[in-house]
């Protein structure tokens, strides 16, 4: 009865002489071969009452050509949807981006919502229009970088490579 | 099978959906089978219904999705989701944007969503799913909902996968003739005409009716429903034929 489609049978579209070049090429070689196995997962938010997500979709596509699985949550969420979203992800980096000034609540907030579920592994950055007197504050309360006007995505997508905490559980 | 495996699985028997996620991560990987953390004997395997939507980029198969999220809500009943995007054949990488349609039920702890990059799977699914659907079986969910990445005319593999396939076209999905190739409409137990208020809607859908009638009869009678899912429009009918199929495979 018609033919049988099994998923067992699925491979990588990708030749493995395409792979190695790619993964030669790449200056961080050792991280590359083993995110190949382990995409990183990024959860890109916006927080707050902002509609432009111009940087944050420039981010979203940035990091997806970076190799890494990037989910958007789209504008005017709140700490509390973030923290759900990132939770059932299972993501291993937030990265938060405001332009409506509010990020001394918003980004504390959702640090404080992850530690309060449990969660303090996921590496979160920031992003947007930050004052600089506020980047300490933001620091002392678990955000690890921001990322202000001009940042390069090459830095972003390393920074995060360098920094992300988490790693499968080994048999 | 280590300590912290046992604990995350005890966590997802008592609801914590961080356990259920990080599981998931784990089959995801490769690093563990559902069946080896389940560890059979000690957690029941239940097979609960699933559907499956799927269909052309852009047709509206996450905003549809939504919808029917809602009507499932509105009965009191949890679903688990698993929405597939395409990873880069290029990079690896992927953007998973089906959930940014669900957002109005990012709150709600009866919805489990999970996005799912294909990495490298044909078929708009990822050979992790049977894994993470008996994750989401064991979890205690009362349905299970998976949405496919966008698919052309032969991507077919979903009906291996669920009991129940939508499968969602707009009315530019061309005349009776494409309906008549073998492919992705003969997998249907339900089609949807979404975007139904596009011109040419009503001539699409009684060509798409014409063809199901004319074809292999089968016990089922595949149903068209016309949706703007948008708006909600039609997502009460397609529930309802949702159940119907779902009473027909004896699955309710």
């Amino acid at each position: 009865m018609g033919l049988k489609f099994s998923l067992e049978g699925y491979n990588s579209f990708e030749s493995n002489e395409n792979k190695i070049e790619r993964i030669q090429t790449d200056e961080l070689r050792g991280i590359a071969l083993k995110e190949r196995e382990r995409p990183i997962r990024v959860l890109i938010a916006k927080p707050g009452l902002d509609g432009h997500d111009r940087g944050a979709k420039a981010l979203t596509l940035a990091l997806r050509d970076k190799g890494m699985e990037v989910i958007y949550t789209g504008i005017r969420q709140t700490p509390e949807s973030i923290v759900q979203v990132a939770i059932q992800e299972d993501v291993d980096v937030v990265g938060l981006s405001s332009l409506s000034g509010a990020h001394d609540y918003h980004f504390p907030r959702v640090a404080e919502l992850l530690a309060e579920a449990g969660i303090t592994d996921i590496l979160i950055i920031g992003g947007g229009v930050i004052p600089e007197g506020d980047t300490a504050f933001l620091k002392g309360k678990g955000i690890k970088k921001i990322f202000g006007p001009g940042a390069r995505t090459e830095d972003i997508a390393n920074f995060i490579r360098k920094n992300v905490k988490r790693g499968g559980d080994q048999k | 099978m280590s300590q912290h495996i046992r604990e995350l699985v005890k966590g997802m028997l008592n609801g914590n959906q961080s356990s259920l996620a990080q599981l998931i991560s784990l089959v995801e990987n490769n690093e563990w089978s559902a069946e080896e953390i389940l560890d059979k004997d000690r957690v029941a395997l239940r097979k609960i219904w699933r559907f499956g939507i799927t269909g052309p980029p852009g047709a509206g198969k996450s905003t549809l999705a939504a919808g029917l999220v809602r009507e499932i809500r509105s009965k009191g009943l949890s679903v688990g989701i698993i929405a597939v995007d395409p990873s880069s054949a290029v990079t690896g990488g992927a953007v998973l944007g089906d959930r940014i349609r669900m957002e109005q039920h990012f709150l709600d702890r009866e919805v489990f969503i999970r996005s799912v990059a294909t990495r490298g799977s044909y078929g708009g699914l990822s050979k992790s799913i049977p894994n993470i659907i008996r994750l989401l079986e064991a979890s205690g969910k009362d349905i299970i909902m998976i949405e496919t990445a966008g698919v052309g005319q032969s991507e077919v593999a979903i009906k291996e996968i669920v009991d129940t396939v939508i499968v969602v076209l707009t009315p530019e999905g061309g005349d009776s003739i494409q309906f008549m190739k073998a492919g992705l409409i003969e997998i249907a137990h339900i089609v949807v005409v979404n975007k139904s208020d596009r011109v040419g809607a009503e001539n699409f859908a009684s060509e798409i009716m014409g063809v199901l009638s004319m074809g292999r009869k089968t016990e089922w009678q595949v149903p068209v429903v016309n949706t703007q899912a948008i708006y909600g429009t039609g997502m009460e009918q397609l529930y309802q034929e949702l159940e119907k199929h779902r009473n027909f495979l004896g699955l309710g």
